[in-house]
């Protein structure tokens, strides 16, 4: 039986809000540090994100299996990271635009051929209940952790190790950071890129399925509302690292959750500004780590936005 | 990456004919230049269509109907234009949000904000003002959403010129933040308490409201949106603040060097910018609704961003661009009546048709017969 | 003449197109009634725009009718030129644009603009000030979100419900009041949470408003937003029962469904169109609950306790007489204010209803 927590709801959903909807952004924002390391912005990962989640609700639908799902999602999202980075590969055509175009594309190919899967129901993705030893629900609820959370936030960190330390994180990095050098040491640097897009891609598509099978765990047109295009902006926010992206996605996640929080708990009045606390939030922060006079530490030199 | 999408194609053609050539010679050589600006997208514009049937085909669908419904729906009479143009008007303001700032090479995704402001901003003087003539009033509209929509956007300049902030996400940021903030203004201490169902501001009164443009049927915002589209490319091309402004937007540390005022151009290419995507949300109140409530946020300005980069950043390809656009959303509804397809066919064929626009970028310059020096060379060395 | 035929003649030559356009394009029956249906979101949404597009699509079947719609159309001007493009394009000569939005500015306009058309919008707004071609209709549903309370009110073990709502407006707190109030007959301990999302369709928030009503206690959830599916699974997920809301979303969680409240569109769509076949001007303001089949209840779900059933049956009965008080003195709201002095009531016609602006005790939020 639930018992009355009172003030202790908001704290509890505030951590139950940053495991449930953090993932999508986090997936989204690892795959686009990898995409912008390699010195391309992929901005239409909100179509990617999209596309993944009903890939991943129709296959599951069809084959009973949400893994399945998960897989096809990813691979869709590579697909469009393919396309991406091939038409980004031709001379004098910029990739923001064709983030733009891909965004479009995206949704509008998921709103089409998802439509006959609106009304049937998947089977979700498993979670691992990591409350288990408490006796309140609310816990045991706020702890129920899916396992694309844990795969993510490992990911975070194999990511940033990465980078650091291995042959391919250094050629990723190389080829954002001056096309010139990482040609002069022989790398082929479209190949590069081209690959980053389509692993930012592959990740995007699996932040998809999560939304789709787990949390809110359903496909609808409205399943997203922006989360892509966000996550996209977080990275800047995460100033391209990806241990800072998943910090950036339980501050959103968590942030998210005060508005519903506060209200059951009877703050009731001005919603609409609790619901903004996320984006507040990351704007303060924002601002207040931003510095006029270095330029955008850990920027990658051939990447649009920074300059 | 932005400021390599200036427009590549509108002047670099012009004074490459030599002088000694014969005027034939010449023109020849603009020509040249310019089909090359038309048959590209064009043929891009082709090969999307020849894509999209694919894709109709695999479904059954018959591509040439679906055609002939955009061409009725969007373009083929009077009213199916007057449908398009209507839907353009937003975009036109929305459009200039992205490409005033992006001169300076600064990517506003967040024009969506200064929209939904600068209605609101719109809504709240009218009715205090209810005693005045109507053109003031409406005077006063304008130019309270104008200076909200500069004040906000030239906020994410300054936030970037003075802090370092990026552009992107805090433009992005602040138009959540601006379209939740509008939200508890409407539904909260600005509420018109007679407005039930469909909680918005006082209405601005029916003396206050703008109607159509003679002969064309469509709301003012139309022709003010062209001229603003004008507006800003004398700005960019003949002035010495947007020659300024493309230094700036190229390479930071040299305007420093030449002691351009960066950080002033910054805020103000930013302010212009978010003035004009707030009128879009003034004549939403003052031509469409009457009052500001929340279809506001309607996503105009999202659409803006896909606008600008199309017409690369350029002020006058913004109109046909979003003509262009309008017209495939007011074909939507036919597709749909018609040929019971969803109405995400119009999102895919817009999606697959910028695509191809956007590949047919690399195809610039490949084409010996656009060539002026073709032209102009081959022509003088017989003269 | 043939579809096909058309096709090459205006791709051939566009302006050829301009002298037809006024033309009906599809090859119809003389005196075929043509009725538009215009929705603010996707037809199939299992909520708002579905419980209109099943009855559209049953009257797709009637002889003499042709049946377009265009979904996804926003509360803006674009919804003028749908409505246009279906008058001169389609030759519709009965409209039915749904959302609430739609009204004022548009249908108002549209209606001034096409005398001889029959506009019908779904949401009441209609007075004798506005264009006599125009009307309105409604359900009076908090009739069904009452029912839902009271089998809530026989379910709930915390005695804690909860309620997602979208926006306060009027029509959103008769919901919540009205089911609170079901739940009370049965218990007056029990209490309602509401949290409002502030949009009408918001995948993500609408859970997570679940999840704090569950976290706060809540064990019965219902909603008032456009596409309750996200609520109903989220519910159940969690172990809460829940009450539907605009369609019948049992197959979505068969064991924690309880019932719901459902629109019937059928019949009012079926009367207007006999009118308009028939050369009448259908009414210019209809609204209806059970007792008009204009609302109905979905099926109970196998957790409902023969008691709920029996008290919810009874109630239904009465209700399906007409004139059921569900607001009924004495009634304070939930800051302590008198709403309804002890002897008055308001049965479902009651125009204060339209300007209901307060939470009855009980309801915890604010409005």
């Amino acid at each position: 039986m639930s018992q009355d927590l009172g003030l202790w709801t908001v704290p509890l959903a505030v951590l139950g809000g940053a495991i449930r909807v953090s993932t999508p952004f986090l997936f989204v924002s690892l795959g686009e540090t990898i995409t912008e390391r390699a010195g391309r912005i992929n901005l239409g990962l909100e179509g990617t994100l999209v596309f993944g989640a009903m890939a991943a609700y129709a296959t599951a639908v069809v084959t009973g299996s949400p893994w399945a799902g998960v897989a096809v999602a990813g691979l869709a999202g590579a697909g469009f990271g393919l396309l991406h980075g091939a038409i980004c590969s031709l001379a004098r055509v910029n990739d923001v635009a064709v983030g733009i175009a891909l965004m479009l594309f995206g949704s509008g190919l998921a709103f089409f051929l998802g439509k006959p899967f609106i009304q049937p129901s998947a089977p979700p993705l498993p979670a691992i209940p990591f409350g288990f030893w408490s006796d309140l629900p609310q816990v045991q609820a706020a702890l129920r952790v899916n396992v694309l959370f844990l795969v993510g936030a490992v990911l975070s960190v194999a990511l940033w190790w990465a980078f650091r330390n291995t042959k391919a994180g250094l050629v990723i990095r190389v080829a954002g950071d001056s096309a010139e050098a990482a040609r002069a040491m022989g790398y082929d640097v479209t190949k590069v890129r081209v690959l980053a897009t389509m692993a930012g891609g592959f990740l995007a598509g699996i932040g998809g399925a999560y939304l789709s099978l787990y949390y809110p765990g359903s496909w609808n047109e409205g399943i997203s509302s922006g989360q892509g295009l966000m996550a996209v902006a977080l990275v800047i926010f995460a100033r391209w690292n990806p241990l800072a992206c998943f910090g950036a996605a339980l501050l959103f996640g968590g942030a998210g959750a005060l508005g519903p929080a506060l209200q059951s708990v009877g703050v009731s009045s001005g919603y609409y500004l609790f619901y903004a606390a996320p984006y507040v939030l990351t704007l303060a922060l924002l601002v207040a780590t931003s510095s006029p006079d270095r330029a955008l530490a850990g920027a990658p030199g051939e990447l649009g936005l920074s300059r | 990456m932005v400021a390599d999408a200036a427009p590549s194609g509108a002047q670099s053609g012009m004074m490459v004919a030599d002088k000694r050539t014969s005027p034939v010679i010449q023109f020849l050589a603009w020509l040249a230049r310019r089909a090359e600006a038309v048959v590209i997208p064009l043929g891009a514009v082709l090969a999307g269509l020849a894509l999209f049937s694919l894709f109709l085909v695999a479904l059954g669908k018959s591509p040439g109907t679906l055609l002939d419904l955009v061409w009725r729906g969007g373009f083929g009479s009077a009213f199916a234009l007057q449908n398009s143009l209507q839907r353009a008007a937003p975009l036109l303001f929305a459009g200039l949000c992205v490409a005033l700032p992006a001169r300076l090479g600064l990517v506003v995704i967040g024009g969506e904000g200064a929209i939904v402001l600068g209605g609101l901003a719109a809504a709240v003087v009218a009715p205090p003002l209810s005693g005045l003539p109507a053109p003031l009033v409406v005077a006063a509209m304008a130019l309270a959403a104008a200076l909200m929509g500069a004040a906000w956007i030239g906020a994410v300049g300054a936030l970037k010129a003075y802090r370092g902030v990026d552009a992107t996400i805090a433009s992005l940021l602040m138009s959540y933040i601006a379209i939740a903030l509008a939200n508890h203004l409407i539904e909260g201490p600005l509420r018109d308490p007679t407005s039930l169902n469909k909680p918005s501001t006082l209405p601005v009164g029916a003396a206050n409201m703008l109607g159509p443009m003679p002969g064309i049927g469509v709301h003012w915002g139309l022709g003010v949106g062209v001229l603003a589209c004008l507006a800003a490319w004398l700005l960019m091309e003949r002035t010495t603040l947007g020659f300024s402004a493309r230094i700036a937007g190229g390479n930071v540390r040299a305007a420093q060097i030449q002691g351009l005022p960066v950080r002033r151009l910054v805020v103000g290419f930013t302010a212009l910018g978010g003035a004009a995507a707030a009128l879009a949300g003034f004549f939403e109140v003052a031509a469409v609704q009457g009052n500001a409530n929340a279809t506001l946020a309607a996503g105009y300005g999202f659409t803006g961003i896909l606008i600008a980069f199309l017409a690369r950043h350029n002020p006058l390809a913004i109109p046909p661009i979003a003509l262009a656009l309008g017209g495939l959303e007011a074909s939507s509804g036919l597709i749909q009546r018609r040929m019971q397809l969803p109405d995400a066919t119009i999102l895919v064929l817009e999606g697959l048709l910028f695509l191809c626009v956007l590949v047919g970028e690399t195809a610039y310059g490949r084409f010996k017969i656009f060539s002026p020096h073709l032209w102009a060379s081959k022509k003088a060395a017989t003269a | 003449m043939t579809k096909t035929d058309l096709t090459r003649r205006h791709l051939l030559g566009g302006a050829a197109a301009l002298g037809l356009a006024g033309l009906p394009g599809r090859a119809r029956a003389a005196g075929a009634l043509t009725v538009g249906f215009i929705y603010v979101g996707p037809k199939d949404d299992y909520g708002y725009n579905q419980a209109h597009a099943v009855a559209a699509k049953a009257l797709k079947a009637m002889p003499g009718l042709e049946v377009i719609e265009e979904e996804r159309v926003p509360e803006t001007n674009a919804v003028e030129k749908t409505m246009e493009s279906m008058i001169n394009l389609d030759g519709a000569g009965l409209l039915f644009p749904t959302s609430f939005g739609y009204f004022n500015p548009f249908v108002v306009a549209e209606a001034k603009k096409y005398p001889k058309v029959q506009f019908r919008h779904c949401g009441g707004l209609w007075t004798d000030k506005d264009p006599k071609n125009a009307g309105s209709y409604f359900g009076y549903i908090a009739q069904g979100q009452y029912l839902n309370g009271i089998v809530a009110g026989h379910t709930t073990r915390s005695k804690k419900i909860g309620f997602v709502a979208a926006k306060p407006i009027p029509q959103v707190l008769n919901n919540v009041n009205a089911f609170l109030l079901g739940a009370q007959s049965v218990d007056p301990a029990i209490t309602c949470q509401v949290i409002f999302t502030g949009e009408w369709s918001l995948a993500v928030k609408e859970a997570e408003a679940t999840n704090a009503l569950i976290d706060g206690g809540a064990d019965v959830i219902t909603c008032h937003v456009d596409s309750p599916k996200v609520t109903v699974e989220t519910a159940a997920r969690r172990g809460a029962f829940v009450c539907g809301y605009h369609v019948d979303q049992s197959p979505l969680a068969p064991q924690k469904y309880l019932t719901g409240a459902e629109w019937d569109w059928l019949p009012i769509y079926k009367g207007f169109v006999a009118d308009v076949q028939a050369g009448r001007s259908p009414p210019n303001f209809l609204r209806g609950g059970l007792a008009d089949g204009f609302v109905k209840m979905s099926p109970y779900g196998p957790a409902v306790s023969d008691g709920a059933r029996r008290n919810a049956d009874a109630v239904k009965a009465e209700m399906l007489k007409g004139g059921y008080e569900i607001i009924k003195g004495p009634l304070n709201d939930n800051t302590g204010k008198e709403v309804l002095a002890a002897g008055k009531g308001l049965p479902e016609k009651a125009v204060e209803l339209e300007s209901t602006n307060y939470l009855v005790a009980g309801v915890r939020g604010a409005v």
